[in-house]
């Protein structure tokens, strides 16, 4: 299982803060192709973190079991 | 290893506590400069309407692990003696406090760099986010700006 969590302007679209998904072997690519294609987040500026760490290049990057996944709108801390 | 420590506030930043905060660093001998930031919510206007809260959610497994490297990052950098950052969660109204860094040092230019650089590393890389508010009740995100 893979724990996908959602913030702020983006749990709103989705409404919901987290959902879990069986996708163990895929990549973080798909799996962000995956939210895409279920939820219209064109109008936010996304930033994604695997485990708690804010990825920079999407591309390469293998999901193992037990991965959280979050996806993040700007942020607005101060 | 990484000392995690209590950084967010349910609620505004009372006067109170930012008070306390000082007076518990008068034992320690060895500063002899404080700095302190203050984050106010401030009441926006957006096409004529006042913002009158903020309300704010964050990442916290990811937050505090942020803010832990950002306070190791400064006292490797900086010579300091001690520093706190809370930031706040939940609603904060206009004219609260909702953001509070206080930097300690021997003297006076070090806490003035830190205090800037742990300011701009909290607002641009810790996962919080913010809900502005306005007197309908409608809302908007808040996005930082430099």
């Amino acid at each position: 299982m893979i724990c996908i969590k959602y913030f702020g302007a983006i749990a709103e679209v989705t409404n919901c803060s987290s959902e879990t998904i069986e996708k163990s072997n895929s990549s973080l690519k798909e799996i962000i192709q995956d939210i895409q294609s279920r939820y219209d987040l064109k109008h936010i500026p996304l930033k994604f973190a695997l485990n708690q760490n804010i990825i920079e290049a999407v591309e390469e990057i293998e999901i193992n079991e037990n991965d959280e996944i979050a996806v993040l709108p700007p942020f607005a801390g101060g | 290893m990484k000392k995690k420590k209590n950084i967010f506030i349910e609620g505004a930043i009372s006067p109170e506590f930012i008070a306390e905060s000082i007076a518990k660093h008068q034992t320690k001998m060895n500063i002899g400069a404080h700095n302190i930031f203050l984050g106010q919510v401030r009441a926006d206007e957006v096409e004529g309407k006042k913002v009158t809260a903020i309300e704010y959610t964050c990442y916290k497994a990811m937050a505090e692990e942020k803010l832990s490297e950002i306070r190791e990052n400064a006292f490797e950098k900086y010579d300091l003696t001690c520093m706190h950052i809370y930031h706040s969660l939940g609603t904060i109204k206009a004219g609260d406090i909702c953001f509070f860094v206080f930097v300690s040092s021997k003297r006076r230019k070090q806490v003035y760099a830190a205090t800037e650089d742990i300011v701009n590393m909290v607002k641009t890389e810790v996962p919080i986010f913010g809900k502005e508010i306005f007197e309908d009740q409608d809302y908007q995100w808040k996005v930082n700006t430099f």
